[in-house]
Parts: C-alpha cells; sequence; structure tokens
C-alpha cells in the first residue's frame, strides 16, 4: 500500500485516497486531432508521472503528486495552487 | 548472453540474431509468439523473429489467471472473441501439445438489479449471435456450482449467472511451451534478453530495430508489448491511447477439489478458478494508478479475499501462498487496437487490457493478416487506432471490467 502525503493532512495510507489521472489537462484549441489527445490520450512514462489525487476519506482536498511509476514511490506532493503543503 | 537462459532445446531452437528479417515482432508473449506462428503457418512467412526483453513466459504470459471465454457485448467483439475460441477448440490437437484446455464453463454472478439487467442483455446478444450462454437463478447455481453462498443474507446477495459452457481455463505455461515449440519449428527466430531501444526509420517508413543484441534490419514490424507498449510507440515517435495498470492474482495452497469452473463476480470484485493441481486462483480489479512495476497495493488482495470468502465460505480455511501483478494495457474503451500505426511498415496489435490470455489465439490470427495483407482482417476492422478520432468506439467495460 501506498503511503500519500497529503499537503493538508500529512501522510496517510493509500485507501484514504482516489486515484485521479494525468494532472492537467489542457483544452485545445478546436481541431480534431487536439479533442482526440484530450478525451483518449494521456501520458503514460516509465519514471515520474506528474498526477493527482483526492483525498475522498479525509479533507477531500485535490492535490498533485509526483510518483515513480517503475517503483512508486512518490517523489513530492503539493497543493493545486501549486504551494507547499503545511502537513 | 547466450548463457543467460536455461533454455528447453529440445522444445526450440536459441539463434544468433540474423542481420534482417521479413518482420520482426517485438515482444515474446502469448501475442507475439502466436502472431510469429501464425505468419509461419498460415501466410508461409518463416523469416520472422520474435525479439523479448526478458524471457519467453515472464511477462502477462503467466501473470494471468488463464480464464477462455467469448461472451462480449458488442457486435464488433463478438465474432473475433468467439473465434478465437473455436481456435482454442483446436490448439492441443494444432499443436500437438497438453494445454490442460479444460471447458469447465465459467460462471457470471451478478448482484444487483442493474448488474443483472446488463448480463442478460449479454446472455440475449450472445444467444442471436451464436455464442453459447444461459442466464441461471440461484438455485441453479448453487446445483452448478455448490461452494457459492446464495443465501439472501449476506451483505451482496448473487440474483443470478450467466454461464458460459465452453468458457474455462488452460496452463499458460503449457500455451508458451506449445507456441514456441511450433513457431520455431516453423523457422521462427526466437530471440530472448534482446531488448528493443529504438527503430531505425528511412523517412516515415521502419526498416529495422535496434536492440541490445544490436541492429536488426526489418521488412515489417509488430509491435505486440502489452503493458510497454506505449513505451514502444514513444521509441517509434508516437503515442496510444493505453493506460499501464498492474493488475494482481493469487494463488492459494493446494486444496482438495472443490470448483470445477470459474466463477467471477463483477460486483464484488474477484474471480476464482481451481487449478488442476489443487490451488485456488483468484484475481481481483486492476489497481487504480499507472505502474510498470509488476506489483500492486495490498489492499486489493485483501479485498478480493473478503469477497471470496463471503461468496465461497469453504475458502476460510485455504492460505494465501503467492501473489504477482501483470501490467495491463487499458484502452479507453476495452477494446484491443490493431493494425497500421502512424509509421509506415509499423504495425501494432495491444489494448487487449485486462483480458488478453483468452485472445492469444485470435490476436496472433488476424494480426498476422494484417502483417501479410497490410488490411485488418475482416473480424479487426472495427479495432483501428483511427476509432478514436472518428469516435467508433466498441465499449466492452462491461464484459472486460473485472470479468476478465
Amino acid at each position: 500500500m501506498l503511503l500519500i502525503t497529503c499537503p493538508w493532512c500529512g501522510a496517510r495510507e493509500e485507501t484514504e485516497f482516489r486515484h485521479g489521472g494525468e494532472g492537467v489537462r489542457v483544452p485545445p484549441d478546436g481541431d480534431d486531432p487536439g479533442w482526440t489527445r484530450l478525451l483518449y490520450y494521456r501520458e503514460n512514462p516509465a519514471g515520474p508521472y506528474a498526477e493527482r489525487w483526492v483525498h475522498v476519506h479525509g479533507c477531500r482536498q485535490w492535490f498533485h503528486v509526483v510518483r515513480d511509476t517503475t517503483t512508486h514511490q512518490i517523489l513530492s506532493t503539493r497543493r493545486l495552487d501549486g504551494q507547499e503543503g503545511a502537513a | 548472453m547466450e548463457h543467460a537462459f536455461t533454455n528447453p532445446e529440445f522444445l526450440w531452437r536459441t539463434p544468433q540474431p540474423r542481420a534482417s528479417y521479413d518482420v520482426v515482432i517485438v515482444g515474446g508473449g502469448l501475442h507475439g509468439l502466436s502472431t510469429a506462428y501464425y505468419l509461419a503457418k498460415n501466410h508461409g512467412i518463416r523469416n520472422v523473429a520474435v525479439v523479448e526483453r526478458g524471457w519467453l513466459g515472464n511477462g502477462n504470459a503467466v501473470r494471468n489467471t488463464t480464464v477462455i471465454r467469448s461472451n462480449y457485448l458488442r457486435a464488433e467483439s463478438m465474432p473475433l472473441y468467439d473465434f478465437g475460441l473455436r481456435l482454442w477448440e483446436g490448439w492441443e490437437a494444432e499443436l500437438d501439445y497438453d494445454l490442460m484446455f479444460d471447458q469447465r464453463g465459467v460462471l457470471a454472478l451478478t448482484h444487483t438489479k442493474v448488474e443483472a439487467n446488463g448480463v442478460k442483455r449479454t446472455v440475449a446478444a450472445n444467444r442471436l449471435t451464436g455464442i453459447d450462454a444461459e442466464w441461471l437463478e440461484p438455485d441453479d447455481i448453487k446445483a452448478f456450482c455448490p461452494i457459492v453462498n446464495v443465501s439472501p443474507d449476506i451483505r451482496y446477495p448473487v440474483m443470478g449467472a450467466s454461464l458460459q459452457r465452453r468458457g474455462g481455463i488452460a496452463r499458460h505455461d503449457a500455451v508458451v511451451f506449445a507456441l514456441a515449440r511450433a513457431a520455431s519449428a516453423l523457422g521462427v527466430d526466437l530471440l530472448q534478453g534482446c531488448e528493443v531501444t529504438g527503430f531505425e526509420m528511412a523517412g516515415n517508413r521502419v526498416t529495422g530495430v535496434l536492440t541490445s543484441r544490436g541492429r536488426i534490419g526489418a521488412g515489417r514490424v509488430g509491435l505486440v508489448g502489452a503493458g510497454r507498449s506505449p513505451l514502444l510507440a514513444g521509441l517509434a515517435g508516437f503515442s496510444l491511447p493505453i493506460q499501464s495498470y498492474p493488475l494482481q492474482a493469487l494463488v492459494s495452497d493446494i486444496v482438495d477439489p472443490v470448483l470445477d469452473c470459474v466463477v467471477m463476480s463483477g460486483t464484488l470484485h474477484v474471480y476464482v478458478s481451481q487449478a488442476q493441481k489443487g490451488e485456488l486462483v483468484m484475481g481481483a480489479g486492476r489497481d487504480t494508478y499507472h505502474s510498470y512495476a509488476q506489483r500492486g497495493s495490498f489492499q486489493i488482495l485483501e479485498h478480493q479475499i473478503q469477497a471470496a470468502l463471503e461468496l465461497y465460505p469453504i475458502m476460510r480455511r485455504a492460505h494465501l501462498l503467492r501473489t504477482w501483478a501483470g501490467i495491463v494495457d487499458v484502452t479507453p474503451d476495452a477494446s484491443p487496437i490493431l493494425g497500421r500505426s502512424p509509421v509506415d511498415a509499423l504495425y501494432i496489435n495491444c489494448g487487449w487490457g485486462t483480458g488478453g490470455f483468452k485472445a492469444s489465439p485470435v490476436s496472433g490470427y488476424v494480426f498476422a493478416h494484417a502483417l501479410v495483407h497490410e488490411v485488418p482482417h475482416e473480424l479487426a476492422t472495427s479495432f483501428s487506432l483511427e476509432r478514436f478520432e472518428t469516435g467508433t468506439l466498441v465499449d466492452e467495460h462491461g464484459a472486460a471490467g473485472v470479468a476478465h
């Protein structure tokens, strides 16, 4: 089980959280290939991956996580406004 | 490298790579081996290499739970998967190998009215397509599979189930051995410890693969990388609408025979069969996060064991012996991607997600056709990469979700 540091609540077990997938999705300017990418394509790197989690059974805040997909090590977590967590 | 693997030489040759091949298949899992086998057998293309970064029988080929069935929902999928099941029915004779292929029946339990309606719909669609499917009421389930707890006072009472009697299991190691032997005998070079590090291109056309064992020229290249397909595509300069997740499974210690069919439960996230040797083989839903690490989180296993104990109280005395995970390649519509890629002469066969084992025969059969004829096999025309641009998705989340 992962131990995830919520920027608001501190380190908690993975079961308190829900994985939200790729971190930042930017809508395209309107062309079809752009929409195809927005709807169906996600980054899927082997290594550091910028994703979002939500502390669904805690403070219910969404936040950013950088996690290595080859080791599951969580490299950093920060608030959605970009600030470091207080916790 | 020659001594890195103890190969059963009586099953397959261990050749050195040639300078070039007509077709190079990247990925030595069951789908890659199956593709190479059918290239040689159905199309007479024998100047073929399968390049595998690890060894034969180390990845998803042996990290699955060996469930075989064809009870999918969509008109595009059912003929594909059922042709695959018919290939299974002939494989032991064709490959001359005891695969322990056993059509013991696959039960899919339902626990809510919505789920029951969905499964009844699939049963109807299957029957209209000529695929065997039955709906069982709880009493019928108890008669067919006595260890299922069908009492109404459990947390999620069983409301009925679909049954595909032609579904079943096989011994996955034997399938690896049989396919590797058959492909090797037909002239296919199986190159283990041969990791692809890049692709050689002439304009937009692939002309070879760069590997840890040197450059290998290729007339055509087929990517059959399962969970690692996105990484291979990245080396070739394009992206795939695939996300890679761990899918875990476990076996118990060896117990007396108690279960002679496959039982799955979508709502409770568990499916179970009993191997001929006696272990209870269980799988669950996939982990929620992306990974290439071939392991997942323990609470997924805990959850599936809780579900199993409620459904099958007799399993209370079994012990957890071993757990593992494979990395599955999940598409947005839970259907595979078969055919052309954005790169000329480079073809892709991926996206089988959580249910690839059953498709081993048909995947290779239709992909070999695409590699030779440069157009999809008639069973695979709906599974191109372009469907994500046109929006003609083949949504099989209901059939593929947990019931792998």
